[in-house]
Formats: C-alpha cells, sequence, structure tokens
C-alpha cells in the first residue's frame, strides 16, 4: 500500500497539473506522478531488483548438489540414483527419525549435497540393517527411498541385486533377506598397505577406540538392541573384523590370495551381495579405514559384469 | 452471493498476485446507505462516541495467544516427538506423519512433482490430506499458525517498527507482483532443472528441520533474511518473496473460514490495517471502501486475528461460511 505517510512535496514543485487536487489520491487513480512519486517509483522498481538479485543468488547454492554429484556421498539403503533421489527427496528427515542406530544425517549448507538431504557417514555410524525391514525405505513419503523401482526408472548395470541379499541376522526366520533390490554401493579395499588382515595380524581391544559412539547390532548380545562398538572388544589372532561383522550373508570373506610378487597372504575379498551398508568401513580397526565404501558403485568384475547383465529382471 | 461481491472475490485473487488494490468500481445499494449515513453523523457526537469506545476499550491478545500456542504446540511436537521417540508427529514440515496418516506441504510436494515428474501414491496421499485441511482451516492460515519463519518474522516487524519509531530506519516497500513471479521462477526452476531448488533456501524447512534435528550453518541463511526485515523492509520474504504462501492463498480462495468485515460499527481509523500483516488484504475498512455492508476479507489474509484482537468495535471476526445460517 501506499496511502501511508505520504509527505507533502517539499521539493520544488516540477509538475504543477498536480497540486492540491492529487496530493491525497491514493492507488485508485491515477493522475499524472509528481517528482517525487517517480522518484519513490523508481527506488522501488531499484529495491525490487534487488530483492530479486538476493533470493535468486541465494537459490543458486541450492545447485551446488549438483556441481558435487561426481564426489557423492553414500545415501541410505534403497536411494534412487543420485539425480533423481536429488528431485524426489522432500527433506523431512522421517529416515532419520526411524533409523535405530542414528545412520542417517541430514546435510548441511556447506556440504554441498543438498540442504536438508539424507547420507550416511559410514565411518562415523554404518546402517547395520538393526531395524531388519529396512525402516528408512517405509518411512520415506516420497519413494527417494524405494524396495522396488518404478518402470519409468532404469536400473544401472551392476546396480541391481543378483539374488535378495540375506540378512545374517535373520537367516533363521521365514523370511530372511532384505528386500533390496538394488545397492548403495559397494565396498573396496581401498588402502591395502594398511590392512592387518594382509600383513597377518591380529587385533586386540576396542575396534574403534574408548571414544568412538558407533553402535552396532551383536546377534550374540542382544538382536534388538545395538550397543557401543567400543563396549564390545576383540581378541582375534588374525584380523577379520568386516568379515565377523558384515550384516550380510557371503557379502565378504577372508580368502587366501596371491601377491604379485608370487606370495600367499590372506586378504579381505568382497563379494556380489555386497550392498554397501557401510559396517566393514566402520568397524575396520586402522586409521584411516582400509575399507570403505565407494558410493553409488556397482558390482563390476569381469565375470560378474556379464551375469548382473544377466539378472537385470527390472 | 451478489455481483458487487462477486467482484470483490474476483478482484481479492488479482490483489493476492500483487495488483494494488482499487477503489470499488460498485458498491451496493445498502452499503451506499450505510457510506452516506455515516458521512451524516454530526462531527461532535462521532468524536464523542469514538472516545467512549476508546475509553471502554478492552486490549485483548486473545487470538494473538492462540494462534503462538498453536504454532509453538505444533513445531515442538514434531521434536518431542522425535526426542522422547513416541512416533507422534514424524518427520519435518515439508513432510509428515502424524499418527501414521502422511501429511505432505502442498509447496514441499509441488517443487517435488515437478522436478521428480513421477507421483508416488504417498505423496498424492499426504498432499490430498493436507489439501483438504487448508481448505477447511482457511489457506494462508498455514502461514501465522503454523510456519515457524512466521513466527520470528513477527518479532522482527517489532523490531523493525521500534527502529521506525525512533527515526533510525523506514519500511522500504517492495513490488508485492514479486512474488507471483518467485513462484513461477521457482515451479520453471523445479520442472527444468529437476532439482528441488526453492527446498534449499526455503526458511521454513530450514527452520523446521533445525527445531527437530538440530541447527546448521543454513540457519544463517534465515538470519540473513530476518536482518534484512529488521533493517530494510518490513517482513520481506513473507510479502514479496514466499512461494508457500502464494501456494496456500490459492487454497484459501475456496475456503469457508476467513475474517469478516461489519461496516456498521466501523470507525475507519485504521488501527487494524497497522497491525495487519498484509494490509493490502483490509482495504475495505477505508471510508467508503465497502462494497457491502459485510464483507470477506480476501485469500492473502492470513487469519491470524490480529486485526480481530486489535478492532474496539468488533467489526471484524472470524467467520466460517455457511455455518452461521446453518446454527
Amino acid at each position: 500500500m501506499s496511502d501511508d505517510k505520504r509527505l507533502p512535496a517539499d521539493a520544488t514543485p516540477a509538475a504543477p497539473a498536480t497540486n492540491g487536487a492529487t496530493k491525497k489520491v491514493g492507488a485508485g487513480g491515477t493522475p499524472p506522478l509528481s517528482k517525487e512519486r517517480r522518484q519513490q517509483a523508481r527506488r522501488r522498481v531499484l529495491r525490487t531488483i534487488l530483492l530479486t538479485g538476493g533470493v535468486m543468488g541465494a537459490a543458486l547454492s541450492g545447485f551446488l548438489p549438483l556441481i558435487y554429484t561426481q564426489k557423492q556421498r553414500l545415501r541410505p539403503p534403497g536411494a534412487l540414483d543420485e539425480k533423481d533421489f536429488l528431485s524426489s527427496c522432500i527433506k523431512c528427515g522421517q529416515c532419520v527419525q526411524v533409523c535405530p542406530v542414528s545412520a542417517i544425517k541430514l546435510a548441511d549448507l556447506v556440504d554441498g549435497i543438498g540442504v536438508g538431504a539424507p547420507y550416511i557417514d559410514a565411518r562415523a555410524q554404518a546402517c547395520d540393517f538393526s531395524c531388519d525391514a529396512v525402516q528408512c525405505i517405509l518411512a520415506c513419503p516420497t519413494g527417494s527411498l524405494t524396495y522396488e523401482k518404478p518402470d519409468f526408472l532404469s536400473v544401472r548395470a551392476g546396480a541391481a541385486m543378483a539374488t535378495k541379499p540375506i540378512l545374517l541376522a535373520k537367516e533363521q526366520d521365514a523370511e530372511p533377506t532384505l528386500n533390496l533390490a538394488e545397492r548403495i554401493g559397494v565396498a573396496r579395499l581401498t588402502r591395502p598397505e594398511i590392512c592387518l588382515a594382509i600383513q597377518g595380524k591380529g587385533f586386540k581391544g576396542q575396534a574403534r577406540g574408548s571414544a568412538f559412539k558407533g553402535r552396532l547390532r551383536y546377534m550374540d548380545v542382544d538382536r534388538w538392541k545395538p550397543i557401543k562398538v567400543a563396549d564390545h572388544p576383540y581378541d582375534v589372532a588374525e584380523c577379520d573384523l568386516c568379515v565377523r561383522e558384515c550384516p550380510v550373508k557371503g557379502a565378504i570373506s577372508i580368502e587366501t590370495v596371491f601377491a604379485s610378487d608370487g606370495t600367499q597372504r590372506k586378504s579381505p575379498v568382497v563379494h556380489e551381495p555386497c550392498v554397501g551398508c557401510g559396517v566393514c568401513e566402520m568397524i575396520c580397526p586402522v586409521e584411516p579405514a582400509a575399507i570403505e565404501i565407494v558410493p553409488g558403485e556397482v558390482w563390476r568384475t569381469a565375470a560378474s559384469e556379464k551375469a548382473s547383465v544377466g539378472a537385470n529382471k527390472s | 452471493m451478489s455481483d458487487v461481491l462477486k467482484r470483490r472475490f474476483r478482484e481479492q485473487i488479482m490483489v493476492m498476485f500483487g495488483r494494488e488494490p482499487k477503489k470499488p468500481v460498485q458498491i451496493a445499494e445498502r452499503a451506499v446507505r450505510a457510506h452516506q449515513l455515516k458521512r451524516m453523523t454530526n462531527k461532535a457526537d462521532l468524536q464523542a462516541t469514538k472516545a467512549h469506545m476508546r475509553a471502554h476499550e478492552v486490549k485483548s491478545t486473545k487470538w494473538r495467544n492462540r494462534r503462538w500456542a498453536t504454532l509453538l504446540i505444533s513445531n515442538l511436537l514434531f521434536t518431542v516427538s522425535f526426542y522422547f521417540d513416541i512416533q507422534l508427529l514424524e518427520g519435518a514440515l515439508t513432510a509428515s506423519r502424524f499418527i501414521g496418516f502422511h501429511l505432505i506441504d502442498l509447496n514441499s510436494a509441488l517443487q517435488v512433482m515437478l522436478a521428480h515428474k513421477h507421483i508416488i501414491t504417498n505423496l498424492l496421499i499426504g498432499t490430498g490430506t493436507v489439501l483438504v485441511l487448508w481448505i477447511l482451516l482457511g489457506g494462508r492460515s498455514f502461514c501465522s499458525w503454523v510456519c515457524p519463519y512466521h513466527l520470528l518474522a513477527e518479532w522482527a516487524e517489532k523490531l523493525h517498527l521500534y527502529l521506525v519509531k525512533k527515526k533510525l530506519v523506514t519500511d522500504q516497500t517492495i513490488d508485492r507482483r514479486l512474488r507471483s513471479v518467485f513462484w513461477i521462477i521457482f515451479a520453471v526452476l523445479a520442472a527444468a532443472t529437476g532439482y528441488t531448488v526453492f527446498e534449499a533456501i526455503s526458511p521454513t524447512g530450514i527452520l523446521s528441520r533445525a527445531l527437530i534435528y538440530g541447527p546448521g550453518l543454513a540457519l544463517l541463511w534465515v538470519l540473513a533474511l530476518l536482518v534484512f526485515e529488521v533493517f530494510f523492509s518490513k517482513r520481506a520474504w513473507c510479502r514479496y518473496a514466499c512461494p508457500i504462501g502464494l501456494t496456500y492463498g490459492v487454497v484459501g480462495i475456496i475456503s469457508p473460514l476467513r475474517i469478516k468485515y461489519k461496516l456498521d460499527g466501523c470507525f475507519h481509523e485504521g488501527d487494524c490495517r497497522k497491525v495487519c500483516l498484509v494490509p493490502h488484504v483490509l482495504d475495505v475498512v477505508i471510508k467508503g471502501r465497502a462494497v457491502d455492508i459485510e464483507v470477506p476479507i480476501g485469500p492473502d489474509c492470513t487469519r491470524c486475528g490480529l486485526c480481530v484482537d486489535t478492532c474496539p468495535t468488533g467489526s471484524l471476526t472470524f467467520e466460517v461460511k455457511g455455518l452461521s445460517k446453518l446454527l
């Protein structure tokens, strides 16, 4: 509204046609504008442009995640491919609320992966499927996290699981599988040189130190109550923590491999059922972790590449 | 509805999209008589009556208190529900579940639909529920009764008005059509880029998540907006930018819950316009503007009730269309 406290024109009365009669005219009539009014109108246009620029400038920060997609973060289980995920996520955090181990966090302004969009920092707290049913997928209101992609979305080769992964925790149950059709990433031995298993070393003590807050479900302790990793010390002659704590059946094992110099070594080897949950990354006792999840990665070895294309039933 | 009210109804929709309110072209016969009678009243008598009313005026904050309580409770319910894990109201304002029922913010849903170009059942159910809810509850009442940014902006406005009184700042008005432009820009951006751009800067979403999941750096943007509003332009975000407000405003077009203006008792002193958060909807109270003796306030009204509290003559009241006939 422009009818408030209009000051009488103290500037020179430049427009003689308007003096007197139109001083009090509100928004109703459209008399010729005085110099002062014209100036006010011009300033208002400038302010309008200023606010437009400010808001649009801030809105541009909303596109940061698209630039960062190369360096993507691990999304919760059942997440659509990154671009579809970003377009469909409504940023409500219901996935955060249902996670029993608080693995899911919401991104902040500086994370560059979308303000309010969920991600998992597996090293700090991995998804150990202690909810059994993948609660975050059930909670998602927009289908950003989903058991089965709708028909119009394609499944990348190697992203699809060859078979439904079996959750070790409920192997004895009538329905032992995790209802996951696609993996969220794949574990990789990114730093084999520091892996205790490869070095033939054992491990004794708290896997991540006494200050580590991460929790894990230990079936021999309590199926329904994940406890702190720090409260569950280990004493193993040959380190196999990643294999020992992997929640998925047949996703990782210690194998005897031949090194390039021909010597035999023990090494963790990741297999096709790996869903990319990140428990191996969280539990790995060396710093930084020898094994890590590559987010959004698909299963690719020469043999299984072909197999997974064949198994791409979608 | 009479022809004059129908015309005003259409004009008020245009006012919501950003047009300045105009003098009415046509006024109902009985309203013309009321206006005439008011002009004929003896000046001294009128002054005396006004003084009498002022003397007996009861300063009420009934509706404001109710509204603030509702706003705080509904936002803190999210926080409490998550903190104690009682699963009463899960999620955030953008999308939530109230004892299991999906509720999805209309503007957020729209952004997701435009960006993702696919609508799953849960999204549809949640959006539908919220649509019906806010049609019944008055559209932009979401703004004043639920939106957490609104409360902060209200306090920022108080500070702004104090600074104006001290002559330290002046209110810089901006073209209200800008809000409609922003609405279109954000809709087009979502559809074209496939990314919900607006959600990244929505102070409603940022604040709601901050209350539930803890504060983050995104709050700096909210702070920047508040600083802009305090020192530069009164309630700039809500008035000139927020697409959520416009979305709910459109819903409010057909809402039966609204503020009703009664011409008879009004002294045209404009107290209501001073407290109103969207004063362009109250042009009806200006002397000679009312097109009928009873006029419903337009859809851009946030149903905050500040005018109802302030009006010394009870000329502005909450009304549910059709309910008075029914009772």
